[in-house]
């Protein structure tokens, strides 16, 4: 076995050197009975060329998004990354290194940390930001919890906007603490009226934009209300890209801001892993979940950085601790963080702009053909079109054409009566010959 | 001159002085400032053609103002990179035994094919008749884990493992309240010796916690758990193999007392790296177990995740198991992504994340499973548990064991009783480690052991490393216990940066980077 380094002869003589007369000795705190004694039922090791073949072969029965015109987004979006990226990922002291518990030998680990919480702060209009959440869904269940801490409250409002999954994991956690949630109907329109549903005993207000249908929100009105009794804004997005190009949701008052950052640097891989931003007001940090990168000095009175207030943690805090989690993101942090120093600001800018062109040009041409509705007001590079039929099957039938069209709403929303949504997005993947053929396959599926 | 490895050194270099360098630089090791510091504004690394003009739809909500950040170009991105991982310490560095955590090789072939287009290119809501490799890699990882653990039912979707403790956790509070008992029910017992993800679990989920203690040998006794039971317990979370190396010998009447009160086993699979292939879970009476992809079957750790904590469930929870999941029906097989949707009998608790997990993780630990195979698979374990016996073996004499009646498994617990009036503490051990190649194992915990050295080899070393990690280790004991308590008090002496003030750093958090006001300004 290729990944084995003992021989047999080692193992003798290591068993000897022990003073045991074979392995199982070792296993004596076993039950009896309960140490197996035939090899479980699975095939037996395999060779690098066989193992390529096998996987190789399930591969390749999926449709890969750069070989087809793609348009799937709602939350995980087909961005370029640059080669660098992957590249540094996987030096071996990244890949093959640990949470940083012993800093002395951690600070490339750390150092990137403290640059991604740094740029996470500045994209968000946030003053701190931590080291990363398992991805957006899983952060914004965690904002709610750390909302409630704050305000001593527990009612989250959900606005009807709102990544349906990322609806449902704030439902899940909060059933299961036993906290309040009021999830607003699908919002297709941004029309819900959801100061309506502010008062004194709600903890939080979680609004997503761009929403989940691509309509940018105004988070302002609503950070004001929520203030005036007592409550936080969450404001959240699924689109980082987004931020190259909207106003920042910490200068319209948010009080936390949580998203998905798989955009910048990461893959689709399926759904995951990807890499959740988490951003606040300082004045909460103590109450944030997630570890927390900070500088101090070493013994010579060099910079150096370490995590810092872990006495909000699992390991310190145990039953008390601001949450469970411990490993988070690290290498998914890594990628967003090399592809965010490759693009600077001036970099994302462009990036969000052409972002932005190709939707618009996008709607613009879907517009023209018949039957087809554009209902978006605003949007960045996502919008939703409404159909004269079903769009689960309009979707099923440009797969057919080669063409990934985007997400049926009924997919995300099944019974909301939505049946018709097709949720489109268009990021700077997409060539105008790619836009050509969805506009040409679509008008011929109608 | 020899060292310690056979081989010839410069007469003199152990007493070369640290010569200053007018870049701070130390050959190597160099200097890096941060990005903000390097970078301009103005500056990008990517090149993209500005789009033809348009009409903006993004309405009034178009960013006003500059964001704040630099950008590097492509070789000063590299090269700021490849520095700080210059100052990383990985596996492929050198022997990382950290009690645990399960640091072993991580096979290049398993990030190949995590990067093949089918997988990483793939949305996780492009039509389903377009990724069904990507659900067969579900279902095979799925059969893999439930054989291995002989459990018939897995989760897959936690994203790591205390997000596959919470997993668990729930699956057991929904079939508490299936049986209409939720509102008494709501007290979780928790050795004492558990991880801090356990009771941190537990009480996210609203369960109180209570602790079991910890016997003199190490182990969790089953009148110790008789003792705390009674109609309010919900459940037991025990690790097994526990936090100090041993394989629980009373697990099975635990597991035993715990469904006769009418509660729940969740057992901490951390340490399940020790056991593949030797004893499974599901054999012992367990409910629930997760089980760490980024532990057991090597998807990298990646300097803290991503990881992956998918959760095998007994008959009498898996119905409750969350979506989304992979229904086989008549031999097909279908996506269950909503409650909804759910087949007859499944009463899906909620959902834990987007989509449906990490899916670059499966790949790889499928990858690793396919390569092991059932044999590999339970040789790996085999050799865990030999090489951290026989680095047990080889310092017992010097340094002190707190339970020696019980064979280690995958990870031999030391406690600070050896190091009493030394002056040299746990602590000040690791870092002597550092200075001689070694990443330090986990230290201070767990918590019933004064001053804990966990020390997890794993089956990726050879003995010719395990001989020499042994006799480096036994030169510092007898160091520790001589005279000459600066390589200790004062190491690491040889990292890339001094011990770190850490009380400072949590005192006045400095959490990014600031521009620095000119002195003039800072002074007003």
């Amino acid at each position: 076995m290729r990944y084995l380094p003992l021989t047999d002869t080692d193992r003798e003589d290591m068993l000897a050197r022990i003073g045991v007369s074979g392995v199982d000795e070792l296993f004596s705190d076993v039950p009896a009975g309960k140490l197996l004694t035939e090899p479980l039922d699975l095939p037996r090791a395999k060779g690098e060329l066989e193992v390529e073949r096998i996987m190789g072969r399930m591969a390749a029965k999926n449709v890969a998004a750069t070989s087809v015109p793609f348009f799937v987004g709602a939350g995980a979006y087909k961005h370029h990354v640059p080669a660098t990226v992957d590249h540094l990922i996987q030096r071996s002291e990244f890949l093959t290194s640990y949470t940083p518990y012993q800093p002395e030998i951690a600070q490339g680990t750390l150092q990137y940390l403290f640059e991604f919480q740094t740029q996470v702060s500045a994209l968000t209009g946030m003053e701190v930001a931590n080291a990363s959440m398992y991805d957006g869904s899983t952060g914004t269940a965690e904002a709610v919890l750390m909302a409630h801490r704050v305000t001593r409250r527990r009612k989250a409002v959900l606005s009807g906007g709102l990544h349906p999954h990322y609806t449902q994991v704030v439902e899940t956690l909060s059933e299961m603490a036993n906290d309040e949630v009021v999830a607003l109907p699908a919002d297709v329109k941004a029309s819900e009226d959801i100061l309506a549903q502010i008062d004194d005993s709600v903890s939080c207000v979680v609004v997503q934009s761009p929403d989940v249908f691509g309509n940018l929100r105004d988070l302002a009105p609503i950070a004001e209300k929520a203030h005036a009794h007592g409550a936080l804004l969450i404001a959240v997005f699924t689109e980082v890209v987004s931020l190259g190009a909207v106003t920042p949701p910490g200068a319209q008052g948010a009080d936390i801001v949580v998203g998905e950052g798989q955009s910048i640097g990461n893959a689709l891989n399926f759904g995951g892993p990807y890499v959740g931003l988490f951003a606040a007001k300082s004045k909460y940090v103590r109450q944030m979940p997630g570890r927390l990168c900070g500088e101090t000095v070493d013994a010579d009175g060099q910079r150096g950085f370490v995590l810092t207030l872990s006495t909000r943690e699992q390991h310190i805090r145990r039953d008390k601790a601001t949450s469970n989690i411990c490993t988070n993101s690290g290498l998914c942090v890594l990628a967003f963080t090399i592809h965010m120093t490759l693009l600077g600001q001036a970099g994302l800018s462009r990036l969000a702009e052409v972002n932005h062109a190709n939707a618009v040009q996008l709607a613009d041409a879907l517009a023209g053909v018949k039957g087809v509705e554009i209902l978006n007001e605003s949007f960045f590079n996502e919008f939703t079109i409404k159909l004269p039929k079903p769009a689960a099957a309009v979707v099923e039938a440009l797969a057919e054409k080669g063409v990934l069209a985007g997400v049926p709403a009924s997919r995300l929303m099944p019974g909301a009566g939505l049946d018709d949504l097709l949720i489109v997005a268009n990021t700077e993947i997409n060539t105008d010959d790619d836009r050509a053929a969805f506009v040409k396959a679509l008008a011929e599926v109608l | 001159m020899l060292n310690r490895q056979g081989r010839p050194t410069q007469a003199g270099d152990a007493a070369a002085e640290r010569h200053e360098t007018f870049t701070g630089n130390r050959a190597l090791q160099q200097i890096e400032p941060l990005i903000f510091e390097i970078g301009h504004h103005e500056t990008t690394g990517v090149d993209i053609d500005k789009p033809a003009p348009f009409k903006s739809r993004l309405g009034k909500h178009a960013r006003k103002g500059e964001i704040g950040l630099p950008g590097l170009s492509e070789p000063e991105a590299m090269r700021h990179y490849v520095r700080l991982s210059q100052k990383n310490y990985g596996i492929d560095t050198g022997l990382f035994p950290l009690g645990s955590c399960t640091m072993k090789h991580n096979a290049r072939l398993n990030e190949k094919m995590a990067r093949l287009p089918g997988f990483s290119d793939v949305h996780p809501l492009q039509p389903l008749s377009t990724v069904p490799g990507a659900l067969d890699v579900m279902l095979e990882l799925a059969r893999y884990l439930m054989t291995l653990t002989g459990m018939p039912a897995v989760a897959l979707s936690p994203k790591a493992g205390a997000h596959g403790e919470a997993c668990g956790m729930m699956a057991i509070k929904a079939a508490i309240e299936a049986k209409g008992e939720a509102a008494t029910r709501n007290v979780v017992l928790v050795p004492e010796s558990a991880h801090g993800t356990n009771p941190a679990t537990a009480a996210l989920i609203g369960f109180s916690v209570k602790a079991v203690p910890a016997r003199p040998d190490g182990t969790v006794a089953v009148e110790d758990v008789k003792a705390l039971l009674g109609p309010e317990v919900a459940a037991i979370m025990l690790t097994n193999p526990n936090t100090c190396g041993i394989f629980e010998p009373q697990i099975v009447e635990i597991a035993a007392a715990m469904h006769e009160a009418g509660a729940y086993f969740y057992c901490d699979g951390a340490n399940f790296n020790a056991i593949v292939g030797k004893a499974r879970p599901g054999d012992l009476g367990v409910d629930a177990m997760h089980i760490n992809l980024h532990k057991t079957f090597s998807t990298p750790h990646g300097g803290g995740g991503p990881g992956a904590g998918p959760v095998v469930l007994s008959e009498r929870l898996a119905p409750f198991a969350p979506v989304p999941f992979i229904h086989v029906e008549n031999g097909k097989s279908r996506l269950v992504e909503h409650k909804a949707e759910a087949p007859e009998g499944n009463d899906p608790f909620g959902r834990m994340t987007a989509f449906h997990g990490q899916m670059g993780m499966y790949v790889r630990a499928l990858a690793y499973m396919l390569s092991h195979g059932s044999d590999g698979m339970k040789q790996a374990s085999e050799d865990a548990v030999l090489n951290a016996n026989y680095i047990r073996a080889g310092l017992a004499d010097l340094m002190s064991l707190p339970f020696p009646d019980h064979p280690s498994m995958h990870e031999a617990l030391f406690d600070d009783e050896w190091l009493k009036g030394t002056g040299v503490s746990t602590l000040d051990f690791a870092k002597a480690m550092i200075d001689e190649g070694y990443h330090p194992m986990t230290v201070y915990f767990p918590l019933v052991v004064h001053g804990a050295m966990l020390i997890e080899p794993t089956e990726s070393e050879s003995k010719a490393s395990l001989d020499l990690f042994i006799a480096t280790l036994r030169d510092l004991a007898i160091a520790a216990k001589g005279n000459d308590k600066t390589r200790f008090t004062a190491a690491p002496h040889h990292a890339p940066i001094r011990r770190l003030d850490e009380t400072r750093a949590a005192r006045q958090p400095v959490l990014k980077w600031e521009k620095p006001q000119p002195v003039a300004k800072a002074a007003e």
